[in-house]
């Protein structure tokens, strides 16, 4: 493909059009992303959620211009959420990034949620598999402004940085599963409020209490294979507005990188995330399979029998399975 | 497949009035449409970048400082530069009725004056856009 050949060689607008053949899910986006696969893999993603208004586009927009004076290029995907209602959006997170606008080495793009509920688009995977193709060394995913359970994340970033405001409740929110278990960095934003160290040591007294959940939480740090020290969630203080601790911000996402490839995370993370991607395309795969020899009237048939209560769904589904490969 | 009709909304120049713009921002996503808005004071080469990386299919100008003779020519030089000035374009905002012909002339495809409703907007860009 034209376009992708252009994209490599750095072409933006060519960038550009195939993100949107990427995102909205067309076959030349899929055609495009199977000759991009071998190109990804080295860029570190990073993660940045929290809730509406904890300034996230704003810290995003500081930390790409502090990684830009230590000569890294980047890339921010931006999410925000789609209307229910219209399937409109309005996209507004590049407002807190003006003076990037017109920087050659940063790209935004701004994506709406669609309908995916998890605080990232169902095409935020693939649009950030096509900017680390591309080269860029960082891309950063901005999430629309989650509440609790709002993981998703997690599962396509290597790195999740959790901005929380002064004054956003005590510590017992902190310590209620989602989206604080699956931040690798907690950053206490807008520093320079009077609110915020009480904030920070209210989080540092609830961090030093519980035993470090490692990286993105669920197994990772209890599993015994685990060669070195779990990581501890560093907490950081910055102040967008000032431009205070996006040093110490940039020098922990250096280091949380450094922790998951000494630890074999980042290994084992690809590994889970390209089992977890084969198996997705296995099952469509299977499913339009199925449909194309026994047909799609036949799964429907078995469906009314199971809601008939006349057969159980796991017996249904084995027997149209052996029909389809017999 | 899941196609979505994606609009710039941004304000050239230095008027401080972001009221309209943010009125059609909202009429468009209530009309179904992706609508990138960029706020204040951007620079003509700002808003010509934006419209390059988000890949957008129409632009919508709000200008209400008197000096959209000055501005809107930039900005098409700068959506030249970036080879994308086949991009449909609106403008918003407070136009002398001599200066609509103008500015057509120019390459903005349609002028919208106070007054003007969200559905008229939306028309045109379904129009323009042939959805």
């Amino acid at each position: 493909m034209e376009l992708v050949t252009a994209a490599l060689a750095g072409e933006r607008r060519a960038l550009a059009r195939l993100l949107t053949l990427v995102e909205n899910g067309t076959a030349d986006g899929q055609t495009a992303l199977a000759v991009l696969y071998p190109h990804t893999g080295r860029a570190h993603v990073i993660g940045v959620t929290g809730s509406p208004g904890a300034g996230k586009s704003t810290l995003v927009g500081r930390l790409a211009r502090e990684l830009r004076n230590r000569d890294l290029t980047v890339a921010i995907v931006a999410v925000d959420p789609s209307s229910p209602y219209s399937g409109g959006a309005l996209l507004g997170d590049r407002l807190r990034m003006r003076d990037l606008t017109t920087d050659a080495g940063i790209f935004i793009r701004s994506m709406a949620s669609r309908g995916h509920p998890g605080g990232v688009a169902h095409a935020t995977r693939e649009v950030v598999q096509t900017l680390d193709a591309v080269g860029y060394p960082v891309v950063i995913v901005e999430t629309v402004g989650a509440g609790q359970a709002q993981v998703d994340v997690a599962r396509v970033t290597h790195t999740v940085v959790l901005v929380e405001a002064p004054g956003m409740g005590d510590d017992v929110q902190a310590l209620k599963a989602g989206l604080m278990e699956i931040a690798d960095i907690i950053v206490v934003n807008k520093a320079d409020r009077p609110e915020a160290k009480l904030t920070l040591r209210s989080l540092q007294s609830v961090h030093s209490s519980v035993a470090p959940a490692g990286h993105h939480g669920p197994g990772a740090g209890a599993e015994s294979d685990m060669p070195r020290a779990a990581w501890e969630v560093p907490l950081l203080l910055t102040s967008a507005l000032e431009d205070t601790g996006l040093s110490e911000l940039a020098d922990t996402l250096a280091a949380h990188r450094r922790y998951l490839e000494e630890s074999g995370q980042w290994e084992q993370r690809l590994a889970a995330l390209a089992r977890a991607e084969v198996e997705t395309w296995l099952q469509r795969h299977l499913l339009a399979l199925l449909d194309a020899r026994v047909g799609a009237e036949r799964r429907e048939a078995a469906v009314a029998a199971v809601l008939r209560r006349e057969q159980d769904p796991a017996s249904v589904a084995r027997a149209l399975l052996e029909e389809a490969l017999a | 497949m899941d196609k979505k009709i994606r609009v710039l909304i941004a304000k050239p120049g230095l008027d401080g009035h972001d009221r309209g713009a943010k009125v059609v921002a909202r009429g468009l996503r209530d009309a179904g449409m992706e609508v990138i808005y960029t706020g204040l004071r951007q620079t003509p080469a700002m808003v010509a970048e934006a419209a390059l990386q988000e890949d957008v299919d129409v632009v919508g100008l709000s200008i209400l400082s008197g000096a959209h003779l000055a501005l809107v020519p930039r900005v098409l030089e700068e959506l030249r530069a970036r080879q994308i000035e086949g991009l449909p374009m609106f403008v918003g905002g407070i136009i002398p009725p001599d200066d609509v012909p103008v500015l057509k002339a120019m390459g903005v495809q349609e002028v919208f004056g106070p007054g003007t409703t969200t559905e008229t907007v939306v028309n045109f860009i379904n129009q323009a856009v042939g959805a």
